[in-house]
């Protein structure tokens, strides 16, 4: 399976197959995978290398068909971030005035105590609603704090960081889920324990990869490198993005568009397909719903219309649709979409457009092709199998629940983070007064327009907040600050797709996994509801409550394999494994993909892929241009950092000093700005400097500017914060922007100028 | 094994920079110093459609190719933790056998 190696086999005496922990002379090596901070989705199976309660070594397991001993350098880095001198290790109370960084030790009762006298005197005062929870991105973090406010705080106001339209991943599952009733991924051969091996499973022989640079980001429960794995198998792509990324320059086709205009591009892509029979007919026809219509919306998005929009040429448009169709005709065509069709206000239309292209050439849920998973959910499993019933009797008059038209209809998974920032600014439709913030930071980071949520946090009477260092939210506004276990020094399930993983604890550093924070507050807040007197015990009632795995084991069991692997089965909409029903098709009304989807209909929301511009762009506002003659992109991923993380990191920084803004050649030219130069990226929400890095593959006209950048270096308190406001790309972004899905919203579409 | 060295397949070489930081928390290298070095060729456009954007990690002087690892029974830590698995390791002549197509170099970065 793996390439190379002419010591063909790892020792299996030195990386043991078959047992989850073993000595090595005085080291103790466990077999876990790293799913928390700092890290990313993707929960790499690692070995981490132990003495006397010290992580001293991380190496990537090369039993693990996960990763297969690869390793990215933040893994790599994870010594000197577990043994970092800045990290906390007890709990801690805010000393003096707020934002003054100065904090006395307490112990986890005190804690404890007074978050539950804080939480029974505000719910008294003004009710449970007034509390909010936010939690960050989607790692062993993101399901334990909305348990918590749910079960415990008896809120119904969860939300994921402040992050403006849920637009992370959430645009696309919208899509996918109107679309398809679940939810598709490129089938990598990661739901077969055997990969490449299994003789089930080919390659795709096209790979369409928009909107992301996924041997970068990671994302989604997806490995990057997989995608090398392919190609290096045969596997050919095309690329749509305003950069030339490493993937773009092997690309067969890069389509170089204006951020933001992936809608205009994809309908052009389906009108040159349908024009020219670049489809299948058979499949189209058995399992596909208003196809017609769909032929109907793209007839007039030609090439030329779509390149005008997107300031890209119309032959590579034709050239893109071409070789996509016709490789979708003659073999296997896969999507590996990413984050950028979220980051726009109409995120959810333009990857409706674009599962479209991929639906049409027929190959969904076959080996190499975007396949239906509809398991590994484990994080909205044990967070409603432990609400319970709980969220029915608190939903009402939970925030946001009237912002867009698909949370109108119950379309809404969590709060939203824009009606949560409406309501700490107004107090309608009640005021917010705690915030309880687990593994996130956003006033640096997931927050659109920083300084805006920075204002509005000013209302809040009382804020926990819980991660690995004192951040510049936990500075300006913690109450409380409780420190949140690393990947070595805490337990539990890893679950996103497949495999399921074990997260072993080796360690112990002071800092508490969130599932023991949310088990010890719980108690105390709810107990009823948190029965559970151990972390072992708590992690077998998730073994048995996964509803959407079809595993069945106990916690130790998993430990003992490290990893499982439920079954897979290909063509499961032939055999009648997707719809609740048990017959043939998809879980939708029809039985059958919506292309047209009756569910948007319902719902008030265009039921056929659509495009339209951003709220400021060369083309909605050109009288903005003059002063703002840049559109603004924020947030590609770099290797050294996950989000905010890391930026604390001797060696990170080493590689990766400061943050960067990319600007085309001859723009750059032309303002007198020289690669290195530290520049002024300014727009009417805010401004920051940045360090250029002049290049000629950034699209004319478009600058992209790092996110989640602060400096640990520089002074805590107010008003530096970390240096919170020098080059905080979220200083640019906007709230209060989303689509009218209610997902989707503009970090990735908006406009500034530079200047020295 | 005869004269150990690296091969490495740089058509498929990401630059993901797993190589540099993997030696450094192997061998403990402190800030500038390290026993391989990624390199970048480009991006610069040869003609239209064709850009010439190439990495290749470089073993420096500093490379010993993990000689207490090899010892034990393991690869060189940059071997084992490269994410597009394009480095291999072993006996220079075995090596130069696999020396069959575009795009790959096989450095002895030590006797």
């Amino acid at each position: 399976m793996r390439e190379g190696f002419i010591r063909e086999e790892f020792s299996k005496d030195l990386y043991k197959p078959d047992q989850w922990q073993w000595q090595e002379g005085d080291l103790t090596v466990t077999r876990s995978c790293q799913w928390s901070g700092p890290g990313c989705h993707q929960g790499c199976s690692v070995l981490f290398y132990t003495k006397n309660n010290e992580l001293v070594k991380i190496e990537g397991d090369p039993n693990s068909p996960v990763n297969e001993g690869r390793l990215c350098m933040r893994c790599l880095n994870m010594v000197e971030m577990v043994n970092h001198p800045d990290r906390i290790h007890t709990p801690l109370r805010r000393v003096g005035e707020r934002g003054n960084n100065q904090w006395e030790e307490i112990s986890w009762d005190e804690a404890y105590d007074e978050i539950v006298a804080k939480t029974k005197e505000i719910t008294e005062k003004y009710g449970a609603k007034s509390i909010s929870t936010g939690m960050g991105t989607g790692r062993n973090a993101s399901w334990q704090t909305p348990a918590l406010a749910f079960a415990g705080f008896k809120t119904p106001n969860d939300n994921a960081g402040m992050l403006s339209g849920d637009s992370c991943y959430t645009p696309r599952m919208m899509a996918m889920n109107a679309l398809f009733g679940s939810t598709c991924i490129a089938d990598m051969g990661q739901c077969l324990e055997k990969r490449f091996d299994d003789p089930r499973y080919s390659i795709p022989d096209m790979m369409l990869i928009w909107g992301n640079n996924p041997i970068v980001s990671n994302a989604d429960g997806f490995f990057g490198h997989w995608v090398i794995d392919v190609m290096r198998r045969g596997t050919k792509i095309i690329v749509v993005d305003p950069r030339l990324t490493w993937l773009a320059s092997k690309a067969e086709v890069w389509v170089q568009i204006r951020p933001g205009t992936d809608g205009a591009v994809a309908l052009a892509m389906l009108h040159v397909m349908i024009e020219e029979g670049l489809y299948d007919a058979e499949f189209v026809d058995k399992w596909t719903y208003g196809f017609d219509a769909l032929k109907e919306r793209v007839a007039d998005w030609t090439p030329e219309r779509a390149a005008e929009i997107a300031w890209c040429e119309a032959d590579v448009i034709t050239k893109a649709a071409r070789t996509f169709g016709a490789a979708g005709v003659n073999g296997t065509t896969t999507l590996q979409w990413g984050l950028k069709l979220d980051q726009q206000k109409y995120g959810v239309p333009a990857a409706h457009a674009i599962a479209c292209m991929q639906i049409i050439t027929g190959n969904i849920d076959v080996p190499g092709g975007f396949i239906c998973i509809n398991f590994g959910y484990t994080q909205s499993d044990i967070r409603e199998a432990i609400a319970k019933d709980m969220m029915s009797e608190i939903k009402d008059g939970r925030l946001g629940d009237d912002y867009g038209a698909l949370r109108r209809v119950g379309y809404a998974p969590h709060s939203s983070t824009d009606a949560t920032l409406v309501a700490m600014e107004t107090g309608e439709p009640y005021p917010i007064k705690m915030l309880y913030l687990c593994s996130t930071n956003p006033i640096t980071n997931m927050g659109a327009e920083s300084k805006r949520i920075y204002e509005a946090m000013k209302s809040i009477e009382f804020c926990v907040v819980c991660d690995l260092f004192i951040t510049p939210t936990a500075a300006a506004f913690a109450d409380i600050f409780l420190p949140v276990a690393m990947g070595c020094e805490r337990s539990g399930v890893r679950g996103w797709y497949t495999p399921l993983r074990a997260i072993n604890k080796v360690t112990d550093a002071g800092g508490k996994g969130d599932e023991v924070l949310m088990l010890e507050l719980g108690k105390r807040l709810n107990p009823d509801y948190f029965p559970w007197d151990t972390v072992e015990e708590f992690d077998n009632y998730c073994m048995e409550n996964l509803s959407s795995v079809p595993l069945k084991m106990t916690f130790e069991e998993l430990r003992d394999k490290v990893i499982a692997y439920p079954d897979f089965e290909y063509r499961k909409y032939e055999k009648g494994l997707l719809r609740a029903d048990g017959k043939p098709g998809f879980q939708t009304a029809t039985g059958r993909i919506e292309l047209y989807c009756t569910m948007y209909d319902m719902a008030g929301v265009d039921p056929l892929p659509y495009f339209d511009e951003p709220t400021e762009s060369p083309m909605r506002t050109p009288e903005l241009m003059e002063e703002y003659p840049f559109v603004l992109s924020t947030g590609a991923r770099s290797w050294e950092f996950f989000h905010s993380e890391q930026r604390q990191s001797k060696a990170m920084r080493e590689f990766h000093p400061d943050p960067i803004v990319e600007l085309n050649t001859e723009d750059a030219a032309a303002l007198g700005i020289k690669e290195g130069d530290w520049v002024n990226i300014e727009n009417p929400h805010g401004k920051i400097r940045q360090k250029a890095r002049v290049v000629p593959t950034i699209k004319k006209g478009v600058v992209h500017c790092e996110h989640g950048w602060w400096f640990p270096e520089l002074a805590g308190e107010e008003p530096t914060l970390f240096g919170n406001w020098e080059s905080n790309a979220n200083c640019l972004t906007t709230m209060c922007d989303f689509g009218p899905s209610g997902y989707g919203a503009p970090y990735n579409t908006q406009i500034c100028r530079v200047y020295k | 094994m005869g004269k150990p060295g690296l091969l490495i397949d740089y058509e498929w070489c990401t630059g993901c920079h797993s190589c540099e930081m993997a030696c450094k928390a192997e061998h403990g290298f402190g800030e500038g110093q390290c026993g391989i070095k990624l390199h970048k060729n480009g991006p610069w456009q040869i003609k239209e459609d064709k850009w010439e954007y190439a990495f290749i990690p470089i073993p420096t002087s500093l490379c010993d190719m993990c000689a207490d690892r090899v010892a034990e029974g393991r690869v060189p830590t940059c071997v084992h933790h490269c994410q597009a698995l394009v480095m291999e390791f072993g006996d220079v002549e075995e090596l130069a056998k696999k020396m069959d197509k575009k795009q790959k170099v096989l450095f002895i970065p030590c006797d």
